[in-house]
């Protein structure tokens, strides 16, 4: 990686860190505690299935509020405060200052998973007394979860790059609720006929599909996953996150800073 | 070869929510600052000063017109490497300590990693930060943020430092220490181009000035050339309660209270006036500068009337 754009990157978890964001952390883990031993006292042979459900959409849900809360003052802060003119006074090029951001805010994400994933795994622990095989899968709807918080990410950037603050939380947060309807959005496309179709085909496929990357259920439900499942999801998180981003860095590429 | 060479750039910005309106924030600008050259651009605020600057910086795009810095096009990634910037009422990471935003832009600016922590203590060391290297710069006050923000400028060894309004905010001391900061980087042979409305400041550093007024360039030259038209005025101040007849006689409105007597008289008339009183056996106690000549230039240029005399670009 660009050197320039791994010191914005590290900069970026740095300010996260210091903006005491893992904070969050502490109130997962009593959420986490407090779900263990109320489940492991009120359910009879359905504690692996809440504590999964619980704990994963909590891990989600953490970290949709932090991509998006982060997010959005990821570059319109930078503006707003004038600490952007120093770093583009030097050989940095915009679209390096971007990347780097959104990798910084993606690692400090990826951190404060693993920290959330080790929670969870501790209240399964707690609740069931010993591992299972189909546990594994939740490391595949873990993984899922960080997918969904790159495109996350991306979006909100890519509201920063043009828009204020509030206006950026509406959009990313409209978009994260529609996008977990997606799957329905393209069935209700698949039922209507003329330029509704084509047009409520094409919303369906603009907005980001969250609904296949929530797993949650079925591995609550200790159902596998496909591996070639696993590889469409990425390659479409991907291929979307850099989409946006790149449109992210064509708004900001023409920005006058004021 | 020309430090900086400015070829018709100019501003205009869309304002207005529904029905955009052009604004201009910047006329055509052609300018030229030589090599080891400290420059001044002078101007009240709004005048189009930062605008200018954040145009050489590539912080907003020009409408029109291009610039060149150390003979590069100013928008070349190359160029970043050998300019140094300080923004006006500079903010920086407030997480951070002064050392680490140095060690970050450092690295931005692509410092080896040896030189580094070398480079990091001397900036601190220059202005005067070194016992508050590790402390937040949440905690510091606004003249200590302008003096980190002078050292990021200057701290990977800059060809041409661009300071925008470099003394605001800062006590006497500050400006001084800043003033002798300046000097300092003549002497090491860079070139400095500042802007400031804060005319004895340009005076006392500049080699040259432009003055610039409502976006347009009113005047640019040497401070001497600039004000050999212009006629400073003078108080003088001498024991007694006598008024001389040459000062009568010139028109000098002057005041007597207990013992000393006060006249203001035209600068050119200095010498006469002094020999006015020896003749009259008066003991002059001050001859003070009312205004300086760079003063009495700039406030001409910011008159509404075609501009004033002088050289232009």
């Amino acid at each position: 990686m660009n050197a320039r754009i791994a010191h914005i990157a590290s900069n970026t978890f740095r300010e996260a860190v210091r903006d005491r964001v893992l904070y969050n952390l502490i109130a997962f883990a009593l959420l986490m505690s407090g779900a263990a031993i109320l489940v492991g006292q009120i359910s009879i042979d359905i504690e692996r299935l809440v504590v999964v459900n619980l704990g994963l959409t909590a891990v989600s849900l953490f970290g949709v509020v932090i991509a998006i809360f982060i997010g959005i003052g990821l570059v319109s802060k930078e503006i707003e405060k004038r600490t952007l003119y120093t770093v583009l006074s030097r050989p940095v090029r915009r679209w390096e200052f971007i990347v780097g951001k959104f990798l910084g805010l993606a690692g400090t994400l990826v951190v404060n998973t693993f920290f959330m994933a080790v929670g969870v795994f501790l209240a399964l622990l707690y609740v069931s007394h010993h591992f299972q095989r189909a546990d594994g899968w939740l490391l595949v709807a873990l993984y899922f979860i960080i997918l969904q918080f790159l495109i996350i990410t991306a979006l909100a950037l890519l509201f920063s790059s043009f828009s204020t603050p509030l206006m950026s939380a509406v959009f990313a947060f409209a978009l994260f609720v529609i996008g977990s309807f997606a799957e329905d959005l393209r069935g209700f496309a698949a039922m209507t006929h003329g330029l509704t179709r084509w047009l409520a085909t094409a919303a369906a496929y603009l907005v980001p599909n969250f609904s296949a990357l929530n797993i949650i259920s079925s591995v609550a439900h200790e159902q596998a996953v496909a591996g070639r499942f696993i590889l469409l999801n990425t390659g479409y998180a991907l291929i979307y996150a850099t989409m946006v981003l790149c449109g992210a860095v064509l708004i900001f590429e023409r920005r006058n800073l004021k | 070869m020309a430090a900086v060479e400015i070829a018709g750039l100019s501003k205009t910005y869309n304002v207005g929510f529904w029905r955009k309106r052009p604004k201009c924030a910047l006329k055509p600008l052609d300018l030229q600052v030589e090599e080891g050259e400290v420059f001044g651009f002078l101007g009240p605020n709004g005048a189009g000063k930062t605008t200018t600057l954040k145009l050489l910086m590539g912080l907003v795009f020009p409408t029109a017109g291009t610039a060149r810095i150390l003979g590069m096009a100013f928008d070349d990634p190359r160029v970043k490497a050998q300019i140094g910037y300080l923004p006006e009422q500079p903010y920086f990471y407030d997480y951070v300590t002064s050392r680490e935003l140095l060690e970050y832009y450092a690295r931005l600016s692509g410092v080896a990693g040896g030189e580094r922590s070398h480079r990091i203590a001397e900036m601190l060391d220059r202005v005067g930060l070194r016992d508050s290297a590790d402390l937040q710069l949440r905690k510091f006050s606004k003249g200590m943020l302008q003096r980190v923000g002078i050292a990021q400028a200057i701290l990977h060894d800059p060809k041409v430092v661009f300071l925008d309004e470099p003394m605001s905010g800062l006590d006497p001391m500050g400006r001084r220490e800043v003033r002798d900061l300046i000097e300092q980087l003549k002497h090491d042979g860079k070139t400095v181009f500042f802007s400031t409305h804060i005319l004895s400041d340009a005076e006392a550093l500049c080699d040259r000035v432009a003055v610039i007024h409502l976006g347009e360039l009113r005047g640019v030259g040497a401070v001497a050339e600039l004000t050999a038209s212009v006629k400073g005025k003078v108080e003088l101040v001498w024991r007694g309660n006598k008024v001389p007849q040459f000062f009568v006689s010139l028109g000098a409105e002057s005041h007597i209270s207990g013992d000393l007597v006060r006249a203001v008289i035209p600068e050119a008339s200095l010498d006469a006036a002094i020999d006015a009183l020896r003749r009259d056996r008066l003991q002059l106690i001050s001859a003070t500068p009312v205004r300086t000549p760079l003063e009495d230039y700039y406030l001409a240029q910011m008159k509404p009337a075609p501009a004033a005399a002088g050289v232009t670009a």
